[in-house]
């Protein structure tokens, strides 16, 4: 009884797989959830590099180029995962969601890099930086917990640009507009013994781990971020199927009756509020050590509404659909339209040849939002229950037919009670 | 149910000194201008079906909504099982006082010790000041039970809100249904069962033995909730595709599931047919005599009202015209007036 409906971890992406595997698969991602979702990341880690490999992609890059863009689409899941639990599940529309990015990448920023003389760790950091998020994700939270719907995403939107302007404006900390440059880069200890030796299409090998994060190699920060998502994904599964995730369910419903079935709705949206700038946070802090620079404007409206959109195309309220909703906009935006640019300028088509399509990624973005929302506003991978809901709004509640006789007995005579 | 019978956990009734579960004095509620609710005393005795009756517009909900802790009264109070828990705030000046004080203090220590000459205090006290101030901040947000006390000391009082009173025992239904729409049956109750539930975020997070033990049990007991008010084999089903007498025995089934001493049930047949009345009514007295639970009842269906109800109370016009056993309101002058107007008593 608990296994089908309750826990679906691992099991969304098996729905690509045939009738009887597909079966069995399913049967052991819901008793083993946390290890399904490890292989699949795995798995799909190991195929994304290879795909870039695939004849018509070939052409376009290396395989290095392709692990970067990534390795950068990893940092759009992470902040996907994080606004589904707050969108998705809790139903507060927070449009000011880069303001906690911005805190996560502000505090490795500042703890690791020549601006502020200190050079601490990158891992501890990436926890530091996600707690920091946390609060303040606790901090601005707060003083919209009596808004609802637009006032609430109004409110957001104003963190969302208060946060960035706060950390243009305030120079001696975070060098104002020149942003910080110049951050350290992740390092592990260096294992002795190991062997130098060159890859096959991926290059240089060094032989100590510790020297292998670097702007020449995409690798290391590649395995970084799907190692975070791994783990964020079981995380927020395992809470989604729990008395939080069911009372931040509860409180997107209907937030009078969740308070009235005993919900602290305070507490409760700020935990959404804190869990999602948590995620954010840790996006942040990998994004910061990977780009080795932050400034202001990398984290003005344009990034809170490109993961709002990941959200709500990939379909809110799930995890896996958030997570390749995310990936696949990325990838959209930022290799996608810039080879279609590339591809179509030597063509000599008379109009095509001389559009830069990435000049018209938000016009694009725009159309394929309209399109999506007439077409399948539930998302590409709704969660169940969105579906229903929306489902429920077209047909209109009244045609749900009873499934049983109504004149069936109320009464369950065998039941007896202390 | 075939497997060895398994009780559905009953809630001993809780019997205070007096025998009351819930007695309110003099409340009152306004809104600008419009007196809702009027000095309206009232008492449930333990073990009882007590009625809330009057026309519409009585101020029947709200005086429920008061008693639930969704409007804070205008005047009066509301005590439950011997606690006041409900009442207009006093000294709620006071509360930001407290909350900036420690910082204050300390920034004052730092200042006088940067007098005496330890300079490096000062640069101590500033930082610490403010995460005080942050601390002192999240407590006053999330209002755990241990502040929330201490405050009280104080002299501060704070009316309780909702999910405080759920807590203490007291769980409602709506008069127009408010169900958890698109998740399952189950999940609903689960929801009614929050705080009884105890695990946190780390538990959830981690999956630890414990949550995972208390999320079965709580499956279980959501389970024998909905095969008690008859939804037995509906477990999976979307709460907004349950026919609409299911939906309201689906909301009884959540409300329960809190534990409660009293239950709060308003209109409950309200659109039903007489089969489905019928029903509900014969659920009601099981609710009172299995699982000895005392129950106020909002109702316009007066057969309903008159067949299970220990004691009526009339509201109209937000206040209290009369007050007794169904016989002796059914005689009430008053109440005819009230109902069919004037003349119609004599």
């Amino acid at each position: 009884m608990n296994g089908p409906q309750r826990l679906q971890g691992g099991r969304a992406p098996l729905r690509l797989l045939p009738g009887s595997l597909r079966r069995r698969a399913e049967g052991f991602a819901d008793r083993h959830q946390s290890l399904s979702v490890i292989i699949t990341v795995v798995i799909l880690g190991l195929l994304l590099p290879a795909a870039s490999q695939l004849p018509i992609l070939n052409g376009f890059g290396h395989i290095n180029d392709y692990v970067d863009g990534y390795a950068n689409a990893g940092v759009f899941i992470l902040l996907a995962l994080g606004l589904n639990v707050v969108v998705g599940l809790a139903g507060l529309l927070d449009l000011g969601y880069a303001a906690f990015f911005a805190i996560g990448s502000y505090t490795y920023a500042f703890s690791a890099s020549p601006f502020s003389g200190l050079a601490l760790p990158f891992w501890p950091l990436l926890i530091i930086g996600a707690f920091v998020a946390a609060i303040f994700g606790i901090l601005l939270g707060a003083p919209t917990l009596r808004l609802r719907g637009d006032y609430l995403a109004i409110v957001t939107l104003g963190f969302g640009e208060i946060v960035p302007i706060v950390f243009l404006n305030s120079d001696t900390y975070t060098k104002g507009t020149n942003g910080i440059s110049g951050i350290y880069q992740p390092s592990l200890p260096a294992i002795p013994g190991l062997p130098a030796f060159d890859l096959p299409l991926i290059g240089h090998f060094n032989g100590t781990l510790g020297g292998s994060f670097g702007f020449g190699n995409p690798w290391p920060y590649y395995i970084t971020v799907f190692a975070i998502i791994a783990v964020a994904v079981i995380l927020l599964y395992r809470l989604q199927d729990s008395r939080v995730g069911r009372a931040w369910m509860a409180i997107r419903e209907d937030e009078l009756a969740a308070s009235a079935m005993g919900i602290n709705t305070v507490t409760t949206k700020l935990l959404a509020f804190a869990i999602g700038a948590t995620t954010s946070g840790l996006a942040g802090v990998f994004n910061a050590s990977k780009l080795a620079f932050v400034s202001p404007d990398q984290f003005d409206f344009t990034v809170s509404f490109t993961v709002l959109a990941m959200v709500v195309l990939g379909g809110m309220g799930n995890i896996w659909g958030v997570a390749v909703g995310a990936f696949a906009l990325y990838e959209i935006q930022s290799v996608f339209l810039k080879q279609l640019t590339i591809f179509l300028h030597p063509l000599g088509v008379p109009v095509l040849s001389s559009i830069d399509f990435v000049q018209y990624q938000f016009l694009l973005y725009g159309l394929a939002l309209v399109g999506m929302m007439l077409l399948r506003p539930e998302g590409l991978f709704p969660s169940r229950q969105r579906k229903r809901e929306l489902l429920a709004e077209l047909k209109g509640v009244d045609e749900a037919e009873p499934e049983f006789a109504p004149d069936e007995p109320a009464v369950t005579p065998e039941e007896p009670h202390a | 149910m075939t497997a060895p019978a398994v009780a559905v956990p009953a809630t001993p009734a809780a019997a205070t000194t007096d025998g009351l579960v819930l007695e309110a004095k003099g409340v009152s509620k306004r809104f600008g201008g419009l007196v809702a609710v009027n000095g309206v005393d009232f008492d449930i005795p333990s073990g009882s079906i007590v009625s809330l009756i009057g026309p519409n517009g009585a101020g029947k909900t709200t005086f429920f909504n008061v008693i639930a802790g969704l409007a804070e009264p205008s005047a009066g109070s509301v005590s439950f099982l011997g606690r006041r828990m409900i009442a207009r705030g006093e000294r709620s000046w006071a509360e930001p006082i407290v909350w900036v004080l420690p910082s204050v203090i300390l920034l004052v220590l730092g200042w006088l010790a940067e007098q005496i000459g330890l300079d490096i205090v000062f640069d101590v006290t500033v930082p610490l000041a403010l995460v005080v101030l942050i601390v002192m901040l999240l407590l006053a947000i999330a209002r755990p039970v241990w502040y929330e006390r201490s405050i009280n000391r104080l002299g501060i009082f704070k009316s309780a809100r909702p999910n405080d009173m759920v807590a203490a025992g007291i769980g409602r239904t709506f008069q127009n249904i408010r169900l958890f729409g698109s998740m399952s049956a189950l999940d609903n109750v689960m929801v009614g069962m929050h705080t009884r539930l105890h695990a946190n975020l780390l538990d959830a997070a981690l999956r630890l033995g414990s949550q995972r033990a208390e999320e079965s049990a709580a499956h279980q007991k959501a389970q024998r909730w909905l095969a008690f008010v008859g939804l037995k084999g509906l477990e999976n089903e979307v709460a907004h595709n349950l026919s609409y007498g299911d939906q309201r025995r689906l909301e009884i089934a959540r409300a329960l599931a809190s534990d409660p001493k009293l239950l709060l049930l308003d209109e409950p047949t309200a659109g039903m047919n007489p089969s489905e009345t019928v029903q509900m009514t014969s659920l009601f007295g099981r609710i009172r005599s299995e699982l000895s639970l005392t129950i106020l009842l909002i109702e316009h269906d007066m057969r309903v009202v008159m067949g299970v109800s220990d004691r009526v109370t009339v509201l109209d016009h937000g206040e209290k015209i009369a007050e007794g056993t169904p016989d002796q309101v059914k005689a009430d002058p008053r109440v005819i007036e009230a109902y069919l107007g004037k003349g119609a008593s004599a």
